[in-house]
């Protein structure tokens, strides 16, 4: 299908801005219901950092557009160094189309794209939401966190237990993990929102990232509003350009001054506070929540946390 | 296919025909309406943002000329999403002119792109005349503007919402009003979705525009099979892509056949170098590389190299040469 070379770079490269680049695929495999690629990337996988993007092009007959995936894991040293891996859903021609590559096939892909999460500035206990393949580029924040001498813990939710990606991978790089599944095949029988304050209270939770469905972005985002607890989420928008021309992958943002304006995902995100987004005005919503057989009023006194500014400084 | 050898294109060197040029001797320079250019690669309005973004990935001061996104009078915050779906070989969009008004484009954008040296097209669009006027107004004496292009393409409050572009009178109206305003060459912008283009294009050059930039999107439709709902926000939205390229490659020779004087920036579809001497062939003076850029953001970088390279092969020592040169059949 390729005939392209592999390691062809064009851009700017005295920059950390994305790049164009041929990629070797150099694996590709099922991660229970999803897709793991892994592809040789050495100048996007110099520049990512968590949070981050690629945009891929794909040749499915009548498609047009690339196609947006989070970075999952990137290698920088050791023998696998210079790879990006991607873990994604087959849903729709393109991503159909990717699970065709072969092995040694030379794919079209930009990147690193969209701002990455910023990382705390203090020492605080993180908590990573992560929502089916959306737990994936968590792995490597997780990394990053650690590498920084901070607490990890995780909570991964999905409908089925084989829409969790690697369960053991993330019990071996965090100091706990929760799982939970809507058909209760695994972990705890419900949403992550379920146990969402339980884990924040045992683990002595500061801050909370999330990476999924926008619905449980929002779920995630409120509930941790309402803990004062500072979030960021990645968002997942459906996007034409990836690069911050065509205006089509935004969102409502609350800026400081109380308006509400509409920011591009690729370039002003993914990565949001998640208190920003004013998600009313958006059209996610996960709908009826799960019951539960708490009351609120039993709730314990709400510890005190540190504020937006003294996490991520000025930014 | 086994026996079938697999080239690869980066290696591959057509063997040279005897015609050929060096490629340093290839003038790429064309002049459109007034505008003297360094090649005859720009961008669609809408699809390049005012070009910072794409200053990411190359200088973008190498394009013939930057046409921004539309401005209007007043900020805009666009339309609700989804505001895109794909289609075989385009995509349907419906923004709803989402930008931040003139007066933050001039404080923040337009100094941007002084400071780089780009040849700016400014692109504006409003509800009304008034509208249209008042944004001309205000780039009146603002440096570093080669020309206005005027998008027509919208609704004209004042007519019910009937697109200013689909109406001769009302399309005249707003090139008199932006005219008087400027020094700078107009371009009115057409849209296809009439039943004669080439009496609005006359109307729009009879009211003052230097030129006209063809085509705008196409109205079209998707909707979602499952849930019944249009794939749009906006139930109707602007087709883009190479979908729409022979139609607007028909536009652009039909206004050139019937106004062979007027200059014509092409655009629609606009992917490789041989749609570009499509384009030129039909007619256009110079080409707006629009949707393209979404898939490959180094297209208009690309095209310039490959335009001169596919001149030089052919032995033709300018892209003016193209221009306006389809051979009749008989
Ligand atoms: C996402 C998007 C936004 C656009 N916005 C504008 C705009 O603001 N003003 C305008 O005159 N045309 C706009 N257009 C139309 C393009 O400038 C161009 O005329 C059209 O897309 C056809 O060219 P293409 O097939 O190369 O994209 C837009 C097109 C797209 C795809």
């Amino acid at each position: 299908m390729s005939t392209r070379r592999a390691g062809i770079v064009e851009g700017r490269r005295d920059s950390d801005g994305p790049v164009g680049s041929t990629c070797e695929v150099l694996a590709r495999r099922r991660e229970g219901a999803y897709w793991l690629l892994s592809l040789a990337a050495p100048a996007i996988a110099e520049r990512a950092r968590p949070g981050q993007f690629v945009n891929i092009a794909v040749e499915a007959p009548g498609t047009l557009l690339r196609r947006p995936f989070s970075i999952a894991r990137v290698s920088k040293q050791g023998i696998a160094a210079g790879t990006i891996e991607v873990v994604f859903d087959a849903h729709g021609p393109g991503t159909e189309w990717l699970t065709h590559v072969d092995l040694h096939d030379v794919i079209d892909v930009i990147g690193p794209l969209g701002n990455p999460f910023p990382l705390p500035q203090r020492k605080v206990s993180c908590l990573l939401i992560g929502g089916g393949y959306g737990a994936a580029p968590l792995f490597f924040l997780a990394d990053e966190l650690t590498r920084k001498g901070l607490r990890v813990d995780m909570i991964i939710g999905a409908g089925s237990l084989d829409r969790i990606p690697n369960a053991i991978e993330a019990k071996r790089i965090t100091a706990s993990v929760t799982f939970t599944t809507e058909d209760g095949s695994y972990g705890t029988h419900g949403r992550v929102t379920d146990v969402l304050d339980e884990v924040v209270e045992k683990c002595g939770s500061g801050v909370v990232y999330a990476c999924g469905p926008n619905p449980m972005l929002r779920a995630v985002s409120e509930r941790c509003e309402a803990m004062d607890l500072p979030v960021q989420v990645a968002v997942e928008e459906k996007m034409g350009c990836g690069i911050g021309v065509c205006f089509t992958c935004v969102l409502p943002i609350s800026t400081k001054n109380g308006e509400v304006t509409m920011k591009r995902a690729c370039v002003e995100g993914p990565v949001f506070n998640g208190a920003r987004i004013a998600w009313d005005q958006s059209r996610y919503d996960l709908g009826a929540p799960t019951p539960t057989d708490e009351d609120d009023q039993d709730a314990p006194p709400e510890p005190e946390r540190l504020t937006d500014s003294e996490i991520w400084g000025d930014a | 296919m086994s026996e079938v050898r697999r080239i690869d294109a980066s290696e591959y060197t057509p063997p040279t025909d005897p015609r050929a040029v060096a490629e340093a001797g290839v003038d790429l320079a064309v002049d459109l309406a007034g505008m003297k250019l360094p090649n005859p690669i720009l961008t669609a309005s809408g699809c390049f943002a005012a070009g910072a973004e794409m200053d990411r990935f190359y200088d973008v001061t190498e394009l013939g000329a930057i046409v921004v996104k539309s401005v209007t009078l007043e900020p805009r915050q666009g339309l609700p999403t989804p505001r895109m779906a794909e289609t075989p070989s385009g995509m349907l969009n419906a923004i709803g002119l989402q930008n931040p008004g003139i007066d933050a484009w001039l404080t923040k954008d337009l100094p941007w792109l002084q400071s780089k040296g780009a040849r700016v097209v400014v692109s504006i669009a409003g509800r009304s005349v008034d509208d249209f006027r008042a944004v001309a107004r205000k780039l009146r004496g603002k440096g570093g503007i080669a020309a206005i292009e005027v998008n027509l393409s919208c609704p004209n409050v004042e007519e019910r919402g009937m697109v200013f572009a689909c109406s001769p009178t009302d399309s005249a109206e707003v090139i008199t009003a932006v005219r008087r305003e400027t020094d700078v060459p107009v371009l009115g912008k057409l849209t296809s979705d009439v039943t004669d283009i080439v009496s609005i294009a006359r109307a729009v050059v009879d009211a003052g525009a230097n030129g006209l930039t063809l085509i705008n999107t196409l109205l079209g439709m998707a909707i979602d099979p499952d849930t019944g709902k249009p794939e749009i926000y906006n139930t109707y939205a602007g087709l883009s892509g190479p979908a729409i390229r022979p139609v607007a490659l028909r536009n652009v020779h039909q206004v050139h056949t019937a106004l062979p004087d007027v200059p014509i920036l092409g655009c629609g579809g606009i992917r490789t170098v041989t749609d570009v001497v499509q384009f030129l062939r039909a007619g256009a003076s110079a080409v707006s590389v629009g949707t393209a850029t979404f898939v490959d953001p180094f297209v208009g970088q690309r095209l310039i190299k490959e335009l001169r390279s596919w001149l030089a092969e052919r032995g033709l020592g300018s892209a003016r040469e193209l221009i306006g040169t389809v051979e009749p059949w008989s």
